[in-house]
């Protein structure tokens, strides 16, 4: 890991899977930790995302480092038409690290290829995000104890989503179940059941939430978005049927947690928030945790 | 049988590409930047062929190919057989072979990918070679063949 840029989530082994988790354990315990003391990263958010950059900030200043960089392509030189390569070529020799945000897909390994520091994909486009699927990844291992063997149940939107996505290859090393839930619009591409079947992972596909879910460990929710569909009456048929609410989890298992990687719109019932289920604010400090964790573990101090 | 064949010029020295799917010739020119050498080169095309319905040849005069540089048309054209012709015989023939890593010649299919949007050359790993299908180093999207647009 150490020196090793991080773009996709595919780019770590299961090892290394858990290592990220250990440390992120140990950060929770003692989130505070001179490691960076006063290194330059640099955030660079070519597209705005004010949630990961508070976090990237948040685990860069937790660990005494200095953060430079741009929150949005308007306040940089990007708009005067640099492109990509200039401005990597550039921010390598300000920083040891690089962490960015950009709306093109492959633009992080793009930059990696360039770069002589390594860089931390916090997502490009539609392609990855892996710090959240690690975030992912340890809030289920914290909820449930365990990665190994899990019924995860994910709900809505699973065809542009792409942190089902990812959380899918990430939990597949771990021999889990998938239910996919979702309008037939937005059903799990083909690619990604063709994966599982290679491997000889067991799924199940459905278009409404029904009993099964009393056998989730996981229910991982996503936003079902508007424009996603080519019909809007399809869509105003299908919006409610993915809100998940307080009474379809009453015969659930009671360590059974609901993730989502937010925002919401109107996915989780608030109703949700106040039960045993709800995990997706906590999730989200988890986050923190996380980062700082491969931040310091490609900076080789842990 | 001598009238399905391309005689219009025997070659003495070269080499001749045979079973190229007829719909596909002008790409495998592009690949080989055939356009820009200044060797004696002739083409046919729709020639009927039992397993490519319509085939094209490619004859080239003084060309002989480095096998890395031949298997890049392998992906629009799989079934693309060479002859090495020395002194009007055939002294070799081959077949091309799909690589494992493609870089340039094809275009990605994603638009949002940042190979279409800056100056960058493609990247491809192979992940099924009967039935081509290309993923992007970049943007990991697929792209196979019937979305295939050369460069
Ligand atoms: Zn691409």
């Amino acid at each position: 890991m150490k020196h090793k840029s991080l773009v996709s989530i595919t780019d770590y082994s299961k090892a290394e899977y858990l290592k990220v988790l250990e440390v992120a354990n140990d950060f929770e315990k003692n989130s505070y930790q001179n490691l960076l003391n006063g290194k330059v990263v640099a955030a660079l958010f070519f597209e705005p995302s004010t949630r990961t950059r508070l976090s990237f900030e948040s685990a860069i200043n937790r660990l005494g480092g200095k953060v430079i960089g741009f929150s949005d392509a308007n306040t940089s030189s990007v708009t005067k038409g640099e492109t990509l390569y200039d401005t990597i070529k550039v921010v390598s020799n300000y920083a040891e690290l690089i962490v960015m945000r950009h709306p093109l897909e492959g633009s992080a390994r793009y930059a990696s290829e360039i770069a002589k520091v390594p860089i931390i994909n916090a997502g490009d486009g539609a392609n990855q995000h892996p710090t959240q699927t690690l975030l992912d990844l340890y809030s289920i291992y914290k909820t449930q104890g365990k990665l190994d063997n899990l019924n995860i149940y994910m709900v809505g939107d699973l065809k542009y989503g792409r942190t089902v996505h990812s959380l899918l290859m990430a939990l597949s090393v771990f021999n889990a179940n998938f239910y996919f839930i979702s309008p037939d619009e937005l059903k799990m591409p083909k690619e990604y059941k063709m994966y599982l079947d290679k491997i000889g992972l067991k799924f199940i596909e459905k278009k409404d939430i029904d009993d099964t879910i009393n056998e989730a460990d996981i229910i991982y929710m996503t936003r079902v978005q508007k424009e996603r569909f080519s019909d809007p009456i399809e869509y105003e048929r299908t919006k409610n049927a993915y809100v998940l609410k307080s009474d379809m989890m009453e015969n659930c298992r009671p360590s059974m947690k609901v993730l989502h990687p937010l925002p919401r719109v109107n996915e989780i019932d608030i109703e949700v928030d106040s039960g045993p289920y709800a995990y997706y604010f906590e999730q989200t400090e988890n986050g923190v945790y996380i980062r700082e964790a491969i931040i310091s573990l490609i900076m080789g101090l842990k | 049988m001598k009238n399905n064949k391309l005689e219009v010029s025997a070659i003495k020295d070269g080499t001749v590409i045979d079973h190229i799917p007829a719909g596909h010739l002008f790409k495998v020119i592009n690949i080989l930047k055939l356009d820009s050498i200044d060797n004696t080169i002739t083409f046919g095309t729709n020639f009927l062929s039992k397993r490519l319905g319509k085939k094209a040849i490619i004859k080239l005069s003084n060309v002989f190919f480095k096998d890395n540089d031949i298997n890049r048309i392998a992906l629009v054209a799989p079934s693309a057989k060479l002859n090495i012709i020395k002194d009007y015989k055939v002294v070799e023939k081959k077949i091309v072979e799909v690589p494992d890593e493609i870089q340039g010649i094809v275009k990605c299919v994603n638009p949002k990918c940042i190979t279409n949007n800056e100056k960058v050359t493609t990247k491809f790993t192979i992940e099924d070679k009967k039935k081509i299908k290309l993923r992007c180093v970049y943007c990991e999207k697929i792209t196979d063949i019937e979305q295939l647009d050369t460069i």
